[in-house]
């Protein structure tokens, strides 16, 4: 009898070229993406070495971590310069390497432009059981349609450019079981920040985690990107969820996608990519879906979770003693004291964008909350950065953009904007943002700035009244117009 | 890849604990397109320190560096490794290393030393005033003074460091094991390129 072997084990042993004798395994990779920020050297590699890019055609080029997102060109389509000048280096390289390696790149004014990770689902490019990589941590968000995917380092990345493969040690497994079902206002995003604060930000190192039961199963496509986005934030380089009916139905059409018959045929190998009957997880973490609710953080670390009903935590009551230091640090940073409820902490900022927020479902459900409303005399500056350009082309063909834009809000570019300190959108130091991202560092969304981790209904909420809010008193109380 | 043999030379004595790659180089300089000229940036905030050990003349230059435990922790970034070796520095000596750390230099032909924190104490005292002697074929640390320090080193990794072999070198060299994977999927999936795009 072959032994039961879990979707994790049923991927990997797909793609291994060579098995050494120390378990090290030489592994194909199917999917490629490259961004403008950790690609540079690794081309230079190759170009010094003499080297070309062994398969181009599973390779994508997208800019987006250093884009502004005003707009790129002028009413007579010029560009504008970016006032950066490394940022706009690092863009005219990528733009520079991608034609002479022969690699497709998405360029800024593309319409399908937009953060890598919302794109490589969105062409197609992405699809159940290839290994897919990019220089980029939150390249887990693939695992949502049943990719292996993962972060990697330049070095690998040019690797992979190289030779299509990496060298990799089988990592353990731990399946997350969330049943029941979801309250009303609690959505994929509080699921993900839940883990997060169960398991903490190092629960996941060395795992790979494959998200089971009812309400990953009920969950969208894209409820499930938010979730697989955020494996890395609890540790696990990559977070999988099995294919199925809905997954099928999201693939099929896009750009990149298989075709026809090949689309069939695809179909019927995603099909047995699930974990069999009786597959032994290392570790398994179980959570009720009726435990879950709507959630913020509080602290500088993605774990650092609290119902938004609840207060800060007093450092002291935390077990342990370099936690309680960390704790302390964290609320001096926040400027939060200890059992101050959360519901009274005011916000300056509202950033709704990111690889982990930015899809249409995203926009979609902060507009519903924003429609007739507007966001509250101490909100300073409030934005929406649709995560690709045809998420932007999709939310105006709904009458999204008006909305926020009569709410109050600025309607952006595509790009990863306020997540990173790395373009111009930034969160002044000393001052508050309720963000849909996925990281609450220190220095985060710019130096000395102060994030609150939340979902997209919770941060239109937050925009609304201007201090971090329950969205359940927004739901039952609508606004009529 | 350059050949790693021997090192012998002087040695900065740095020996700070829980070194995060935000100190070994700032996120500021990540914004570089190249690998090189990131010396520049090395341990930015210590050199705003008057005193500090990397800009005393008596070291500059060493190919050493003398760390304490859990040195590299925090982000991964490349970057970090990439400051090391244009600062000139191709061993360096800690109690413990961070996994991804120790990887990163690795790949950039760094050699990582793990001793013992009473011998990395000892090699901080020496290499104020006289060389140090690293030999990564006979796995040993040695000074004038009589001193000699054994460290491991995983096999596959001193193979690579010995004979100035890159990763990529190393699988390029098994094209053909790559080239039968890619035939028998092209068989057993062939949809499995994306669909090329007008």
């Amino acid at each position: 009898m072959v032994k039961p072997r879990t979707l994790y084990e049923k991927i990997w042993d797909a793609h291994v070229v060579e098995r050494r004798p120390d378990g090290t395994c030489l592994l194909y990779i199917d999917r490629h993406l490259v961004h403008e920020v950790t690609s540079p050297q690794a081309f230079e590699g190759l170009r010094l070495a003499g080297r070309k890019v062994r398969r181009p055609d599973l390779t994508l080029a997208v800019p987006d971590h250093n884009l502004p997102t005003t707009p790129r060109r002028d009413a007579d389509g010029n560009r504008i310069p970016i006032a950066d000048p490394e940022s706009a280096q690092q863009l005219a390289a990528l733009e520079k390497n991608a034609p002479e390696f022969g690699v497709r790149l998405i360029g800024d004014a593309d319409r399908e432009q937009g953060i890598v990770h919302v794109v490589g689902p969105e062409q197609g490019f992405t699809l159940p059981g290839t290994t897919l990589v990019c220089g980029d941590s939150h390249t887990s968000s693939h695992g949502a349609l049943g990719a292996l995917a993962f972060g990697i380092g330049t070095s690998e990345v040019e690797h992979v450019l190289a030779t299509q493969t990496l060298l990799l040690k089988q990592s353990k497994t731990m399946e997350v079981v969330v049943d029941g079902e979801l309250a009303p206002g609690v959505t994929p995003k509080d699921v993900a920040l839940a883990i997060c604060g169960h398991i903490g930000t190092a629960g996941g190192t060395g795992y790979v985690m494959e998200y089971r039961g009812s309400v990953f199963r009920d969950m969208s496509i894209e409820g499930r990107l938010t979730v697989a986005n955020m494996s890395i934030e609890a540790g696990a380089r990559s977070g999988l969820f099995a294919p199925d009916e809905k997954t099928f139905a999201y693939i099929k059409g896009r750009p990149m996608a298989p075709k026809g018959a090949d689309f069939d045929a695809a179909v019927a190998w995603w099909k047995t990519l699930v974990s069999d009957e009786g597959a032994v997880f290392d570790k398994t973490v179980v959570i009720d879906a009726a435990d879950i609710v709507p959630t913020v953080t509080w602290g500088t670390s993605p774990e650092d979770v609290v119902a938004v009903t609840g207060v800060v935590p007093d450092p002291q009551s935390f077990a342990d003693p370099s936690k309680q230091a960390a704790a302390q640090k964290s609320l001096d940073y926040m400027g939060l004291t200890a059992g101050q409820k959360m519901a009274d902490v005011a916000i300056e900022h509202i950033f709704i964008g990111s690889c982990t927020n930015s899809r249409i479902e995203d926009l979609r459900a902060a507009a519903a909350l924003l429609k007739g409303r507007h966001i509250a005399a101490g909100i300073k500056h409030a934005m929406v950065v649709p995560g690709s350009g045809l998420v932007k082309e999709q939310a105006e063909s709904e009458g999204l953009d008006r909305i926020f834009l009569d709410a109050g809000f600025e309607w952006r570019e595509p790009g990863c904007s306020a997540c990173l300190g790395m373009n111009p959108d930034k969160v002044p130091a000393g001052e508050r943002c309720a963000s849909t991202s996925n990281r609450n560092f220190m220095g985060r969304q710019g130096p000395g700035s102060r994030t609150h981790l939340v979902s997209p209904e919770m941060a239109a909420a937050a925009a609304i009244t201007g201090r971090l809010t329950d969205v359940r008193e927004l739901l039952s109380n609508p606004v009529t117009a | 890849m350059e050949k790693l043999t021997t090192v012998e030379g002087g040695a900065y004595p740095f020996g700070m604990k829980n070194v995060d790659t935000d100190i070994v180089i700032p996120a500021h300089w990540l914004k570089t397109i190249s690998r090189n000229g990131l010396g520049k940036g090395a341990f930015e905030v210590l050199r705003k320190e008057p005193g500090n050990v990397f800009d005393d003349p008596a070291y500059a230059g060493s190919p050493i560096l003398i760390a304490g435990d859990n040195f590299g922790c925090g982000s991964s970034r490349e970057h970090a490794a990439w400051a090391l070796g244009d600062l000139g520095i191709k061993v360096v000596i800690a109690p413990s290393f961070s996994d991804i750390f120790s990887g990163n230099a690795f790949k950039n032909g760094i050699l990582t030393v793990v001793l013992p924190q009473e011998a990395v104490d000892r090699l901080l005292e020496v290499a104020k005033t006289d060389p140090i002697h690293v030999d990564l074929e006979a796995q040993t640390v040695t000074t004038q003074f009589q001193d000699r320090f054994s460290f491991e080193i995983d096999p596959f990794r001193k193979h690579c460091l010995l004979g100035g072999l890159d990763e990529i070198g190393l699988t390029l060299g098994e094209a053909d094991v790559i080239d039968s994977y890619e035939a028998k999927v092209a068989q057993d999936r062939p949809w499995i390129a994306p669909a090329a795009v007008a």
